[in-house]
């Protein structure tokens, strides 16, 4: 047992720390990103993340706590991008593609400037990829309260939202207000892909929103359960992940310890692939709607 | 600004151009925009594998590039129109990547400079050495694009009548991703990872918002994309801001002129209807 945990692990305040927000950003990925997955917007949810890299390094720019810029860049990205509003799939992608592009660029600018400046040339890694153990304890408050504030407003809309990922037609005709909804769902996956971006970095919060749900959308049968499954599955991948970092100490090359991102990304997707093994593939009856995505542009 | 290594520069960076705007027309005709962010961003990881190993990087770049190619193409497209699932097998297979690219680099000791370098390009600064594999590479993927040129354009522009005539999609598919890849892992040490893409989606968006002429879009996406290139090296020598930037910007400019030439030319049609 104390080979798997170390003594004084759950002692360590950063620890304790991460523990309690790693957990706060798998549930709130978790249920959202069933939402992504069933909306078929995992493109948006990674190029929000990606957005958000601009923002926090703009925040390390002028000297901001990182969470603030990935929240402010993510919620501006997902607010143009509804509002480009590209119905068909096909030229979403497109539109979304040169948001991203252009946020990108503004990333590499701020990212050289701010190595210009303050002479600390980390700050890539940790805007890009995450440091779970350097969460400061003043921002878990906050952290917190966006999480729960992302996920009262999804679970407020989930049958708006279900209904309308499902058929957008049906919705309309029942009065939804489709584009409305779209958009209040965007900024929360925005808020949840930013707390992703705090735990295990920006270009990685795409595995904690997208892997837990694609998972449990494979193996669960109704929405509810999904989402319950996928907060579970992402909440055991970064636990499971924080131990192991901890641990990884130990591990070769010595006294340098292997990245938790590393790890939460490894275990969510070994519990994808488990579910190839375990069920057979159905095969679906193929909709007519589903042929017409594939029609010429 | 055209002398010694500079030189150098503008010949890498024209040929990556060609190599974008053409492999880019066609991840934008296919959709598959999400593979064309993919795949350079996990190559990235492989560069930083090459370095760990103290291998030339561009093996490094290939082999992340052309894994994850097939990997998204076997896992991804079995029925063609489950675009959401392509899409989940696509960002699963691009954290993975990014995720050993983190082991990679954590655990290697000189982080900082040659992460940066990867991800957001390194322009100046590539030796004659560097300049004939780039080309090598790049004449191979032209050759590859150029000789599937129909299958590709049916399969994409016609997907059904393609399976009729024997075309498989998923085949091309898979043979699309791979030269993608083929032509990321030359590109990459150029003009980074992250930028790659804004390089393939920028021009070849704005091409196809002026034109639905295939040959005439192909055509232009090349030429926005040598101008993009062209304008960016020149402003990057200048003001000695990352590369990265200004590919990005002018990408999303060219975009936004396409879509307002289109938008003008519909309302033109309209008066005239």
């Amino acid at each position: 047992m104390h080979y798997l945990f170390e003594p004084g692990l759950f002692a360590s305040g950063p620890v304790r720390t991460a523990l309690l927000v790693g957990a706060i950003v798998a549930v709130t990925s978790g249920v959202i990103g069933v939402f992504t997955v069933i909306r078929g917007q995992s493109f948006a949810g990674h190029s929000l993340a990606d957005v958000a890299t601009t923002g926090g390094s703009g925040a390390f720019l002028v000297g901001l706590n990182q969470f603030w810029g990935f929240l402010a860049a993510g919620i501006a990205a997902a607010a143009l991008m509804e509002g480009i509003g590209v119905q068909r799939r096909r030229g979403r992608d497109v539109a979304t593609g040169v948001v991203l592009g252009a946020a990108l660029g503004a990333a590499a600018l701020f990212l050289y400037l701010g190595t210009l400046h303050t002479s600390t040339t980390g700050a890539s890694f940790t805007v890009l990829f995450g440091s779970i153990f350097v969460i400061s304890p003043d921002t878990v408050p906050a952290l917190i309260a966006s999480g729960v504030i992302a996920l009262v407003v999804v679970a407020l809309l989930s049958r708006v939202l279900l209904l309308s990922s499902l058929s957008s037609d049906l919705a309309r005709a029942k009065g939804v207000p489709v584009r409305i909804v779209g958009m209040v769902y965007l900024a929360a996956l925005a808020v949840s892909v930013s707390l992703a971006a705090v735990a295990i970095g920006a270009v990685l919060s795409t595995a904690l929103l997208i892997g837990p749900s694609a998972t449990a959308l494979r193996v669960a049968k109704s929405p509810g359960l999904a989402m319950a499954v996928s907060a579970l599955t992402g909440v055991a991948a970064t636990w499971i992940g924080i131990v192991l970092a901890y641990d990884s100490f130990y591990w070769p090359p010595l006294g340098h310890g292997w990245p938790v991102s590393f790890f939460v990304v490894a275990l969510v997707l070994i519990g994808y692939l488990l579910t190839y093994v375990k069920r057979p593939r159905r095969l679906a009856p193929r909709s007519p709607h589903e042929g017409a995505e594939c029609s010429p542009a | 600004m055209f002398t010694g290594l500079m030189l150098n520069t503008w010949i890498a960076g024209s040929i990556v151009a060609v190599i974008a705007g053409m492999v880019g027309f066609f991840a934008v005709l296919r959709g598959q925009t999400f593979a064309a962010h993919a795949i350079p961003n996990g190559a990235f990881a492989g560069a930083a594998g090459a370095s760990l190993l103290g291998i030339n990087v561009l093996w490094g770049l290939a082999v992340f590039a052309v894994g994850g190619a097939l990997g998204i193409g076997a896992l991804g497209s079995e029925r063609q129109g489950r675009k959401g699932r392509n899409d989940v097998v696509t960002a699963l297979g691009l954290v993975l990547m990014l995720g050993l690219g983190a082991l990679f680099i954590s655990v290697s000791s000189e982080y900082a400079e040659e992460t940066y370098a990867l991800l957001f390009g390194e322009v100046f600064g590539i030796s004659q050495n560097e300049v004939l594999p780039i080309l090598l590479l790049g004449i191979v993927s032209v050759v590859a694009i150029g000789v599937a040129f129909r299958p590709l354009m049916l399969t994409s522009a016609l997907p059904e009548v393609a399976e009729a005539r024997g075309v498989s999609t998923r085949r091309a598919d898979l043979y699309f991703l791979v030269v993608m890849a083929l032509a990321t892992s030359m590109t990459v040490p150029v003009v980074g990872a992250l930028l790659m893409f804004s390089l393939m989606i920028g021009p070849a968006a704005a091409a196809r918002s002026v034109t639905a002429r295939p040959g005439t879009a192909l055509a232009f996406s090349v030429a926005i994309a040598l101008v993009t290139v062209w304008i960016s090296i020149a402003l990057s020598y200048r003001t000695n801001w990352p590369l990265g930037f200004f590919v990005g910007v002018a990408g999303a400019v060219f975009y936004l002129l396409g879509q307002g030439a289109r938008a003008l030319g519909v309302s033109r049609t309209r008066l005239a209807a």
